[in-house]
């Protein structure tokens, strides 16, 4: 039923078709609240990429969402659909704080290796479990990792209140990490070449995202493990036939997808905050699952798709302050109305779509 | 904790357990038809917000409780007509819900009302209060049946006994009919359904309306029971605790009770002792108590506990041999 259809209808005139379904209907929420849909496209578009500064606001969200989303597309291609990014990167966050409270770090580029191990074995580490059950007993990993993104939340709130927070204090955070681990800005690097831009929390971890990117590719279109985990993916039998081990490419899987949700905390924590608070990934994980769905779990589509709901986040932000009535919240209707049309009701369009092109070929 | 402690408890636990009761049971409707459910929260919140603004606006708790209905039937039928029209994901439908939901209720929130997403606040006339039952004075002074009357059985409002009362009659409904004795065929095996004449389409969209309606009284509940208005994110997270209930529960009337009164429990003595000190162990921090819930599913579904196995049929859309 898929080959039935070219590639670039597949993989780029229906996603296309579906994310203008969702921009239609979010436009007519717009409608409904009493603003102009165009005027709010205009505000968004200038506030994301109408000067440095907003560009650099929206590559730092970007880059946070390229990791959440590959960790969502690198278990959705073995078939496991991972909702548990959220909890996998707050342990990644923690991972990362860990490592640069660690050591008095001279560095950064000597503290940067250990916390990227640090945030990939934390994130990993919380995947474990649901991988392991749904690897070895069948329980659902969907549930398993909903769950867990609940007991990650407690289990960092419990250790930010009473066992990381500096003595005194009264906010639920860590303390401040040492200089040496801050991760060069986006500002830094480019004036040192001759470039000149605003200050923004755009830094280093921009380019570790699409060498990420770049490192998905390979490993799923060019190793065998990848090749294991795509074959697992599109029919389970088939690949117990070829003698691929489905509990081992489940584990495999799921432990490279919270890995790859704990490296959001190099954006964020190690990169911009410079502590662990309460709560840093404020439903980035969340906005993977969009992201990987639009993106057609391909990695040239999740940072295309991220590069477009970091223009969401950024330029949402300047909308709500220009136009009260649009509040942040908007960001998150139209996140649901991506999943809702990328995703769930995907075969609006494909069916028609299909039906066309299959009566064209007999014609 | 003397008696009168854990008699007042008990109650909490009982108000705390309803939307949790209300929403596990519209989950079991819903996958024991074959339809996975994980937008119970998503519409719990859109209901809980379209209750309490509708109430502020006519001053009525029951026209309130009608749209929050509504506005939970509508993200049901969306969830039906992804996952059985169109044959989608219904996990991903389930998280674009959630998400919908959140976003759409703290959007229009702000809209309407300008208070930062939330609704007036309401006044005792337009909520569903606790009603006291006869001799409840009389019988105080009688000893453990006087304050069993007042805490427990006594002083809930309409929806908590409509809670309880909907356990048996799910029982009933699922065990003693024809429509439940085919509602559990459709989760368990559909082709054999439609074999035997009965549409697969009709009885799973009826599965889901009907899920639909029991979060729409799970979320009036708690804006309009429970408080008094409707808060931004105000089901936080009640929409899972009430799926674990559910597996908990192994997808079951009776025993979902139970999971969601020890859930209530758990959640009654968290609000009431920040921190549990048992003898021997030390101090319990309330984070543990509030991951409970999560923590004792896991185990559920590690099957350490007994296997929970899910409707057969369950998350896979249906599609008509030809």
């Amino acid at each position: 039923m898929k080959s039935a259809l070219p590639r670039w209808v597949d993989f780029a005139l229906i996603p296309l078709l579906n994310l203008a379904l969702a921009f239609f209907v979010a436009g007519l929420v717009v409608l409904v609240i009493g603003e102009n849909p165009i005027e709010a496209m205009r505000l968004l578009l200038v506030g994301s990429l109408g000067s440095s500064y907003g560009i650099g606001y929206t590559l730092y969200y970007a880059t946070t969402f390229v990791f959440t989303g590959l960790s969502v597309a690198i278990a959705y291609h073995a078939g496991l659909f991972n909702i548990g990014a959220e909890g996998q990167a707050q342990l990644g966050g923690l991972g990362v704080a860990l490592v640069c409270l660690a050591l008095p770090w001279p560095a950064w580029w000597l503290a940067l290796p250990v916390a990227i191990l640090g945030a990939g074995l934390f994130g990993a580490a919380w995947a474990a479990i649901p991988a392991y059950l749904q690897a070895k007993r069948g329980s659902h990993v969907v549930i398993t990792t909903i769950m867990f993104n609940f007991i990650a939340s407690a289990l960092i709130v419990y250790l930010l209140v009473n066992v990381l927070k500096v003595p005194g204090s009264m906010a639920p955070e860590t303390a401040g990490f040492p200089p040496g681990t801050f991760l060069p800005t986006m500002q830094e690097m480019l004036g040192r070449v001759g470039v000149s831009v605003s200050k923004t929390p755009l830094n280093l971890s921009g380019i570790l995202a699409l060498v990420a990117a770049f490192l998905t590719w390979v490993l799923i279109w060019r190793t065998r493990l990848g090749y294991e985990i795509r074959a697992f993916g599109h029919s389970e039998p088939a690949a117990v036939y070829a003698g691929i081990s489905p509990v081992k490419i489940t584990m495999v899987a799921m432990l490279l997808s919270g890995a790859m949700a704990g490296m959001m905390g190099l954006n964020v924590v190690m990169g911009f905050q410079h502590r662990l608070v309460l709560d840093y990934v404020a439903g980035a994980g969340f906005v993977g699952i969009a992201v990987s769905l639009m993106g057609r779990s391909h990695p040239v589509g999740v940072v295309l798709a991220a590069i477009l709901f970091g223009m969401l986040y950024q330029g949402g932000a300047e909308l709500a302050f220009d136009m009260p009535s649009i509040s942040r919240d908007m960001i998150v209707v139209i996140q649901a109305l991506v999943i809702l049309f990328t995703g769930a009701l995907e075969n609006l369009v494909r069916l028609p779509v299909q039906r066309l092109f299959l009566r064209r070929r007999a014609a | 904790m003397d008696l009168e402690t854990i008699l007042q408890l008990a109650g909490a636990s009982l108000r705390l357990a309803t939307p949790l009761l209300l929403a596990c049971l519209a989950g079991l409707y819903s996958e024991r038809a074959g339809i996975f459910d994980i937008g119970l929260e998503g519409k719990m919140l859109a209901a809980a917000f379209a209750a309490g603004a509708v109430a502020a606006v006519t001053g009525s708790a029951w026209i309130g409780l009608l749209a929050g209905i509504a506005a939970s039937v509508c993200l049901a039928l969306i969830h039906g007509l992804a996952s059985i029209t169109l044959k989608g994901n219904q996990l991903i439908s389930g998280v674009a819900i959630n998400f919908l939901a959140s976003g759409l209720t703290a959007l229009i929130g702000q809209n309407w009302f300008g208070m930062g997403g939330q609704t007036p606040q309401l006044q005792a006339s337009q909520r569903f209060l606790g009603i006291s039952w006869p001799f409840v004075d009389r019988l105080a002074s009688v000893p453990l049946l006087g304050p069993l009357y007042r805490h427990v059985i006594s002083g809930h409002n309409l929806l908590v006994y409509g809670a309880l009362a909907a356990v048996p009659l799910t029982w009933w409904v699922l065990y003693r009919t024809r429509f439940g004795l085919r509602l559990r065929a459709v989760g368990e095996n559909p082709a054999a359904v439609d074999t035997a004449g009965v549409s697969v389409v009709r009885l799973r969209y009826g599965a889901v309306v009907i899920a639909g309606v029991l979060c729409g009284l799970a979320g009036a509940y708690l804006s309009t029971a429970m408080a008094a208005g409707f808060n931004r994110e105000m089901t936080a997270g009640k929409g899972f605790i009430a799926l674990a209930a559910l597996i908990f529960a192994k997808w079951r009337p009776w025993p979902a009770l139970g999971a969601c009164l020890l859930f209530g429990a758990l959640e009654a003595i968290g609000i009431r002792y920040q921190a549990i000190t048992i003898p021997g162990v030390g101090v319990v921090p309330v984070q543990l108590m509030q991951a409970l819930p999560y923590i004792l599913t896991v185990v559920i579904l590690a099957g350490f506990v007994g296997k929970a196995i899910p409707p057969r049929a369950g998350g896979r859309p249906y599609v008509k041999e030809r």
